[in-house]
């Protein structure tokens, strides 16, 4: 028995080296599980494992995998796939000193630009220095999430009487109604999904953008979710629920695979509304979308999703940063296809825009 | 446990109770629910709506003979709401009367301690769960739940007891069999989650579907039955808004047996789609895929 308690401890030790969170509990409830349907046959060890060290649907495949190589009939796999999820290289654009001009190498320039100045400035003409000094203006940024009338009622100077207060209240002073403590309508933070285009022609601004969304999350991390989109969609809210900046952006740059890679608008907002929008998370929320609008697949698809996202939410910002230049006119074709279904274009290309944004954001 | 009285040994044994109440389970679902019931841990299904998740906790209750007690969580749910809560207006007729029939001299501690005792208490789903079990507790669509409530209930559901401050500590003889539901329109707390048994259910393949159908609709033609069965298992490779599930399915099935057909051919599969898809986007993708 002891030489098979070993074997599948360390069946869950290869599961979690693959990267699935299978802790000491998990452990024991396997162990227990499968005590209790027997080692005989596979196919209950087999849900017995995937019932207790299981917990995401995206861990199923990862399970099926490491079960068949470890408890045999599964050849083993060569070593490539052994290292099934690959690490993709820290992404220029989320380092801090690559891909710019080289203006950081004027350090009066760099200094003098104040503040001011600075918010307004584009982030993707920004120097390395410039970055840094952006990068501590954002972290102070305090963005409160905009609020929706809850289910619940609180105590409150107004709205109905509160029934067990008042109970209470006479109680305590024999019978007395001395005050009629009230209720009304609580207030609930109202959710925010911010959805950010990865792709090439956005690389400038990914940074930037992360960073801000890091800024939201971290103020209200129940209430936000970000989404980056690009060749594919990838949820990064969780990464970016972390405290420190640096590790939240860089776990967030491991977690999404196609950096400054082409756009396939249409296409990742229906993954994005299939897998997450229409489930719940984008109903009744503010969607704020980061894009240039350079769509490479079929405009019509991303019309269609912009009309069904539309239709899910309280209300679509595009936030496109070449809005924010002179003589800028929505000619591109994504955007055409998607202005009739917005309910704003602003720009997004400096700090001072972003905190216009999240004026409109408070105002849904 | 109830589970040895009735003599559920193996997840076969669940397996043939759940058949014989007109749910027909795969392996994953049979030694998921029988591993929930030995092990006393609750058992988190989630899935794409439509696969059985809220109907194995009905099943699962009807097969061990118990009640079915079920908590539909929403947005701003509270403790209030799902545990217990105090009859006021009774309370405070109790209070009237009491002081109409003392003539002014009402000893407080007696009318305070006479208002909080179980004549009051308003059982919520949950408490009713603790005192009432064996039985089957349905938490469904936790997903719709606030965090906090998820703590609450995670502290519920870790010890099998709830204290309530005027009146004890409620300890449930026997843990209730616990079936949660989700359908991710977030993401459950991984406390709760560590909790729980993950149960992630499919699509039932063809076979099994044909099987369901003809178990749960008895009127229903073999030959009928494969043609709907696979006509949903085709909807769900076209990329739809929603794809039907084993619910859709039924629902199509009886519909056709209501009007009395007895083969799908396109011209009845289109009058009666409604019955199947949700949207008109799909209907419009799914006609367009039969020409």
């Amino acid at each position: 028995m002891d030489r098979t308690v070993i074997g599948l401890v360390g069946f869950a030790r290869a599961l979690r080296h693959s990267g699935m969170a299978c802790g000491p509990s998990r452990v024991q409830a396997f162990l227990d599980a499968a005590e209790e349907v027997g080692l005989d046959e596979r196919d209950s060890l087999y849900w017995a494992g995937r019932l207790t060290l299981c917990s995401d649907p995206d861990d199923i495949p990862r399970y099926d995998t490491a079960f068949g190589c470890w408890f045999g009939h599964d050849p083993m796999p060569s070593p490539q796939d052994g290292h099934a999820v690959p690490r993709p290289a820290r992404i220029a654009a989320l380092t801090s000193a690559s891909g710019e001009s080289d203006e950081g190498a004027e350090p009066l320039s760099a200094a003098a630009s104040e503040a001011e100045v600075l918010r307004r400035r584009d982030f993707a003409e920004l120097g390395t220095a410039e970055r840094e000094h952006l990068r501590r203006l954002l972290a102070v940024l305090r963005p409160d999430p905009p609020q929706r009338p809850a289910l619940r009622r609180a105590p409150s100077r107004r709205g109905q009487m509160d029934a067990r207060a008042t109970l209470r209240e006479l109680l305590r002073t024999a019978g007395e109604p001395l005050r009629l403590p009230r209720r009304s309508r609580a207030r609930r933070p109202r959710r925010v999904v911010l959805l950010i285009d990865v792709s090439g022609s956005m690389a400038p601004y990914a940074d930037s953008l992360l960073r801000f969304a890091h800024v939201v999350v971290r103020r209200s991390p129940a209430s936000t979710e970000v989404f980056t989109l690009g060749t594919r969609m990838t949820r990064v809210s969780r990464q970016l629920r972390q405290r420190d900046p640096e590790q939240a952006l860089d776990a967030a740059a491991r977690a999404v695979p196609d950096f400054s890679g082409g756009t396939r608008l249409g296409e990742t907002l229906r993954a994005f509304l299939d897998r997450w929008g229409q489930r719940g998370v984008a109903r009744g929320a503010v969607v704020v979308l980061f894009s240039d609008g350079w769509e490479r697949g079929d405009v019509s698809v991303l019309a269609e999703q912009m009309r069904r996202l539309r239709r899910l939410t309280r209300s679509v910002i595009w936030a496109n940063p070449h809005a924010g230049h002179e003589g800028y006119e929505p000619v591109q074709s994504g955007i055409v296809a998607a202005m009739p279904h917005v309910d704003g274009m602003v720009a997004g290309h400096s700090l001072r825009a972003l905190e216009e944004i999240w004026a409109r954001v408070l105002d849904r | 446990m109830a589970d040895d009285a009735l003599g559920m040994k193996s997840p076969a044994d669940v397996a043939a109770a759940l058949d014989a109440t007109g749910y027909l389970p795969d392996d994953g679902i049979a030694t998921a629910a029988f591993l929930s019931m030995r092990m006393r841990r609750p058992l988190l299904c989630e899935g794409e709506p439509g696969t059985g998740k809220t109907a194995l906790a009905q099943a699962l209750a009807s097969a061990l003979d118990v009640e079915l007690i079920r908590l539909q969580c929403h947005e701003g749910i509270d403790a209030a709401q799902a545990l217990y809560d105090w009859d006021f207006p009774r309370q405070l007729l109790h209070l009237r009367t009491l002081e109409a029939a003392s003539g002014g001299s009402l000893d407080p501690d007696a009318a305070e301690s006479s208002l909080y005792t179980s004549r009051f208490l308003l059982a919520r789903p949950l408490l009713r769960a603790l005192r009432e079990a064996p039985c089957v507790l349905l938490v469904d669509e936790i997903d719709r739940a606030d965090d906090e409530f998820e703590a609450f209930l995670l502290e519920v559901l870790s010890e099998y007891s709830v204290s309530i401050p005027e009146y004890g500590v409620v300890r449930a003889a026997e843990p209730p069999i616990v079936v949660l539901t989700s359908n991710r329109t977030r993401e459950v707390h991984d406390a709760l989650k560590r909790r729980c048994l993950y149960h992630w259910l499919e699509h039932p393949g063809l076979e099994r579907e044909v099987a369901i159908l003809r178990r749960r609709l008895p009127g229903l033609d073999e030959r009928l039955a494969e043609q709907v069965a696979a006509a949903v298992q085709r909807m769900r490779q076209l990329e739809l808004l929603k794809p039907p599930g084993v619910a859709e399915a039924l629902d199509w099935a009886q519909s056709l047996l209501a009007l009395g057909k007895d083969e799908l051919d396109t011209e009845v599969a289109a009058s009666t789609l409604g019955a199947v898809l949700k949207y008109r986007e799909d209907a419009e993708r799914v006609r367009a895929a039969w020409e």
